[in-house]
């Protein structure tokens, strides 16, 4: 949560309403589960660990002037940290779509090169878990644990498929280029 | 005189392979030992022209060193089907080169080009593509009696195939007689008879449940363990993970190229979530 909202705010500075409503619009449904609050408590600790300042808005639209939440130096650094870890073979699904959104929103990293990280990496846990199941009986009580294990990886490989679809087409480049 | 050189070669890099210190001057690494298997230069195939041209696949280069298993994959429509006929010249590429065993092949005559897939490539196919009038054991004899073989050799080649296959019980069978899954490896047996330099798989899982299907990949493996080259064409993620390397194509070029095994991975244990 501290950090898809710190994500959040790469873009540019913004207010805790505002943060929640696009964490509502990534989530869908989901984002209902949110707790209204649980945005503002994130914010609260987020700036007594000196990651998020606030700060005065400089001009607003219309009504009065609203604090925004900014990013400090630090919390820079650690949006840049979180979307360049990788998060291991039983990563969240949900984590890793904001992890999209929010790279997509700040533009600190292609979606893309995120989804074909990924990719990668789980193309290597696979491989590890079919080599483990092709050397042991499809019937035997570890046979059908690998199988459990590559089924599940097979599903996130097929999901990412999906990321690459969508955030394919979205992205600003490629189009009209042919060959870079 | 090229096409023996083509088979003594393929010949050498499995001896290389099965007899491991004493087999003389191929005792290295199968992959080392015999070069490169099969090479794409620039590889374009086009359809159409103008307005409607469709690059099926779009300057692809590609090295698959001899004794590997690689896989492409790729969405639907992405052009893997394309360029595995492109490697197997059942199809020609409208630019580039396509190279087996050392010989550029993409621009043979249609005779040459025929003998060469007998010799030097074996296919297998998503539906099987045996003939269904013949045996098991006839269908695998096939391609031998065409490349030459006596009916003797091919019947001792045959009979020891579809042994190592597992289906030599089935070996009077008609295919329809069989399972998809001992028809396809029927079809692996038919793909390996001369001893082809390169195997090419055409979504090979594609018909079968995951019980034979788990029966292809471990057959594949034990391929791979006697130094057989073998190219995969998949959509399932299960079988590109057990090849050496993964290519994936987008829009008929490549995308990306994965290396697996050999220096460890994360381990089962973090697989598992045992990692804290």
């Amino acid at each position: 949560m501290q950090d898809v909202v710190l994500a959040l705010l790469a873009k540019e500075p913004s207010h805790g309403y505002d943060l929640r409503r696009r964490l509502a619009a990534a989530l869908g449904p989901l984002g209902e589960t949110l707790n209204a609050g649980q945005v503002y408590v994130t914010l609260t600790r987020l700036e007594k660990a000196g990651l998020v300042v606030q700060e005065r808005e400089d001009a607003p639209v219309r009504g009065p002037r609203r604090k925004v939440y900014a990013l400090t130096a630090s919390g820079q650094e650690r949006v840049a940290a979180w979307l360049a870890e990788t998060t291991g073979p039983r990563a969240d699904v949900t984590e890793f779509h904001l992890k999209l959104v929010a790279a997509a929103e700040s533009g600190l990293a292609d979606p893309l090169a995120l989804v074909a990280a990924r990719r990668r990496e789980l193309i290597r846990n696979l491989a590890e878990a079919q080599r483990a199941a092709l050397a042991h009986d499809a019937n035997s009580e570890a046979g059908l644990l690998l199988e459990g294990v590559a089924l599940r990886l097979q599903a996130d490989l097929r999901w990412l498929e999906a990321c690459e679809r969508t955030w394919a087409a979205r992205a600003p480049r490629g189009k009209g280029g042919g060959d870079g | 005189m090229s096409r023996d050189g083509l088979r003594v070669r393929g010949r050498s890099q499995r001896r290389g392979a099965k007899d491991g210190p004493d087999a003389g001057p191929a005792d290295r690494h199968p992959g080392e030992a015999a070069g490169t298997a099969l090479r794409a230069v620039g590889l374009s195939r086009t359809y159409g022209r103008g307005e409607n041209l469709v690059r099926a696949v779009d300057g692809v280069d590609l090295d698959v060193p001899a004794g590997q298993t690689f896989a492409v994959t790729g969405p639907s429509g992405c052009g893997k089907s394309t360029l595995l006929q492109l490697f197997g010249g059942l199809d020609r590429p409208t630019e580039g080169e396509v190279w087996l065993g050392g010989r550029r092949v993409d621009h043979l005559g249609e005779r040459a080009l025929a003998r060469l897939r007998r010799r030097a490539v074996g296919f297998v196919f998503q539906s099987f593509h045996l003939m269904d009038e013949l045996t098991a054991a006839e269908n695998v004899e096939l391609p031998a009696l065409l490349a030459g073989a006596s009916p003797r050799t091919a019947r001792r080649r045959a009979a020891g195939l579809l042994d190592r296959v597992g289906v030599a019980d089935r070996a009077r069978h008609l295919p329809s007689k069989l399972s998809g899954g001992q028809r396809q490896r029927v079809a692996i047996a038919r793909a390996l008879v001369n001893e082809p330099l390169v195997v090419l798989a055409d979504e090979p899982t594609g018909n079968l449940d995951s019980a034979a299907t788990h029966d292809v990949l471990r057959l594949f493996d034990e391929l791979r363990a006697a130094g057989q080259t073998l190219v995969v064409v998949t959509h399932d993620e299960r079988v590109a993970a057990t090849a050496d390397r993964v290519v994936s194509l987008r829009d008929g070029a490549l995308a990306d190229d994965i290396r697996l095994g050999g220096d460890g991975g994360t381990g089962l244990g973090t697989l598992l979530g045992w990692e804290d």
